[in-house]
């Protein structure tokens, strides 16, 4: 069994793509820095990440791709599914081997598959830009908390910039401990050193940080989401498929 | 803004939640540097989904739900005795701008019953349609209800602030709504709705003298029909909306399966549950007039005047016509291959696209996403084929396709199926 050890960067497994060409071998296994090893090895090939090897890689891939399949890839390792870095160096390996593109080879298992990961993933950013929910603080930001699945944060920050362009706000992520904030003039990525303030926990605004009318538009919107539902076509099931019960913590609407 | 709106909200709220539109779609307009909102690419967004399982995507809210008006299958009528409400432009106005700040929708869906005349009432929904785009440059989504009987005037100056525009015609049949609501006929809803027409037409052709008029109603104009409050076939209905799609700003017919509001009025029937299961099968007749290239008698015609309850109208016409199949998967047009049970819009263009690769068998189709269940009986692939529709007989394919009752689901009376725009 052949395994490369890489530093679990997109640049990192790029390079490792770079080092399957130049010690012509295939990996069996892909591992993080510090990962245990398995039982059986026949060689470990520690992959040190390199700009170099990896801008030559992402430049032919930008040359056989086109721009929607490229952004498949970031779709796919956004995903952070396990064994997705494999399924990536598989498809990037194809895509340089084969004389004609792959893109739209759907009978080809990797391709087929990372189409449905990309599916998922866009799935749950789209689910974020329906479910983000902003409060307002009292120092005027509007604060959303966000959990997703997959890290797609990233992919949505365009989408919240350009609707909410004349209100500063900072969207963050409980999970992954990181966040977006906009300033009114740029966005910029951010973590925070103390990530114990209850917020960035519970995604909850105190009551010390919440703007004054902030409760009563909570409050309008709890009493329309109730009002706006027809009793007589009830439809539990459609309700929770459309909007899973994982999401309703952090949902004004679903909140007592 | 204060609590006494709560109260105004819950019973305005109420009040228009019969209306089914929701859609937020049709229309991009960019944020402009600095302000607020935007309508992106085409599709709205839904925010959330209220325990009907209906999508929430904008605002739908009444301005008023006072009514100088009758009408039998409204909750709003004059005579009913309900709590009456009224919202303020700048309320409606403040509710709208400080909902979409906190992404809990993507604009505002208006109506109104009617106070004084017409007009009166127009020119207070145009208001505050006004009011968001001028004075607080809100670019979020607008859907204004055009009053019936309101004047050419108004139509136009709210086209002007509205992506989308509607007049529910209600009931199908001009005799039908005459006896139901007494006060207004057929020519008051078709009348806006030319209206509407006409602005959007003359737009496009100012538009092209002078690139930066104003859009007029960029997302068309929307209808619904009340089904199962009268008599009208499936034939009737879908014709009617076969028509109205003729006309180039109509973009989507919503259909309200019944709900009893007023069973104290004998001029209606007295459901225990709207018609839920008939009301999906119109929305997805609909899909088949607008995606999947049918012609609407091909769904339904005289001798087949409603859509069967049991099986999906795609379905249904397969099994009325075996002659067609079964559909050779690596050969047949793409129009043929979209008649196919069980194959939707994007497992076809899949299967276009992948069988120049290589001969598509029933692993890849599954893997496609084609319901392989269903379209087993309709298609030859690089397999040997199964028994089709022409050796099992559209009955027994029929029989086989029912679900067993035994394994329903308690709430199996309901179908989960989307009726969005987002869900070709
Ligand atoms: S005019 Fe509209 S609001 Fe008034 S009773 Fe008729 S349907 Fe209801």
């Amino acid at each position: 069994m052949t395994i490369f050890i890489y530093d679990h960067t997109f640049d990192g497994l790029l390079t490792c793509l770079f080092e399957v060409y130049n010690r012509k071998t295939f990996p069996d296994l892909l591992l993080k820095d510090g990962e245990p090893l398995p039982l059986f090895i026949d060689e470990v090939i520690n992959i040190e990440t390199f700009e170099e090897k990896h801008f030559r890689v992402w430049k032919g891939l930008r040359k056989r791709l086109s721009a929607s399949a490229l952004s498949n890839l970031t779709y796919g390792w956004l995903s952070e599914l396990p064994g997705i870095d494999l399924l990536l160096l598989r498809y990037m390996k194809k895509v340089f081997d084969s004389p004609i593109s792959i893109e739209t080879n759907f009978a080809d298992a990797d391709v087929l598959e990372l189409s449905k990961v990309w599916k998922k993933v866009n799935n749950e950013r789209h689910r974020l830009l329906q479910f983000v929910r902003f409060q307002k603080a009292s120092d005027g930001t509007f604060f959303a908390p966000v959990e997703p699945l997959y890290n797609v944060l990233p992919l949505t920050i365009r989408h919240f910039r350009d609707r909410f362009a004349d209100q500063p706000w900072l969207i963050y992520d409980i999970k992954r401990k990181y966040g977006f904030y906009y300033n009114l003039k740029s966005v910029e990525e951010v973590t925070f050193e103390d990530e114990t303030q209850a917020h960035l926990i519970t995604g909850i605004l105190q009551e010390d940080l919440i703007a004054k009318d902030e409760k009563l538009f909570q409050e309008l919107w709890k009493t329309y989401f109730k009002a706006i539902c027809i009793k007589e076509r009830l439809n539990p099931r459609k309700h929770k498929q459309d909007m899973p019960i994982r999401y309703w913590k952090l949902l004004t609407e679903k909140q007592e | 803004m204060n609590e006494n709106v709560l109260a105004k909200l819950k019973i305005l709220a109420e009040s228009a939640k019969y209306d089914v539109s929701c859609s937020s779609s049709g229309t991009v307009r960019r944020n402009q540097a600095g302000t607020l909102g935007n309508t992106v690419g085409g599709i709205g967004i839904c925010h959330s989904f209220a325990e009907d399982g209906r999508c929430i995507s904008l605002l739908k809210v009444m301005l008023t739900n006072v009514c100088i008006y009758d009408c039998a299958y409204c909750i709003n009528r004059r005579s009913n005795d309900i709590p009456r409400a009224t919202l303020s432009v700048s309320e409606l106005v403040d509710l709208t701008i400080e909902f979409y700040r906190r992404n809990y929708i993507e604009g505002l869906f208006l109506s109104s019953g009617v106070v004084r005349n017409p007009d009166y009432t127009m020119e207070r929904l145009v208001r505050v349609a006004k009011d968001l785009r001028t004075i607080h440059k809100f670019n979020g989504y607008i859907h204004l209800k055009s009053i019936p009987g309101a004047s050419r005037e108004l139509v136009n100056e709210a086209g002007l602030y509205a992506d989308r525009m509607s007049v529910n015609i209600e009931i199908p049949k001009e005799e039908n709504l005459k006896l139901l609501a007494p006060e207004k006929d057929h020519q008051s809803v078709y009348q806006p709705m030319r209206y509407i027409q006409q602005g959007v037409l003359t737009n496009k052709e100012d538009r092209k003298k002078f690139r930066n008029a104003p859009r007029f109603v960029p997302a068309g104009q929307s209808t619904q029909m009340i089904v199962g409050a009268t008599s009208e076939s499936d034939k009737d209905i879908l014709f009617l909306s076969n028509a109205l799609y003729q006309h180039p700003t109509m973009r989507r017919v919503y259909y309200s399966g019944y709900v009893a509001v007023n069973t104290y009025d004998k001029r209606l029937p007295a459901l225990k549950q709207p018609p839920l299961v008939r009301e999906n099968r119109l929305y997805q007749a609909d899909w088949l007039l607008r995606f999947y290239q049918f012609k609407v008698d091909e769904i339904v015609d005289d001798a087949f005047p409603n859509l069967d309850l049991e099986v999906d109208p795609k379905l249904s016409w397969a099994l009325r016509h075996p002659e067609h199949f079964p559909v050779d998967i690596n050969r047949a047009d793409y129009e043929m291959i979209l008649r196919v049970p069980g194959i939707g819009v994007k497992s076809a263009r899949l299967i276009v696209v992948s069988r120049r690769f290589s001969k598509l068998g029933f692993y890849e189709l599954k893997k496609i996403g084609v319901v392989m269940k269903k379209a087993q009986y309709f298609i030859t692939c690089s397999e040997l084929p199964v028994r089709t529709v022409n050796e099992l007989t559209p009955m027994g394919v029929r029989k086989l396709l029912l679900p067993t009752p035994k394994k329903r689901k308690s709430d199996d009376r309901q179908l989960v199926l989307n009726f969005e725009e987002n869900t070709p």
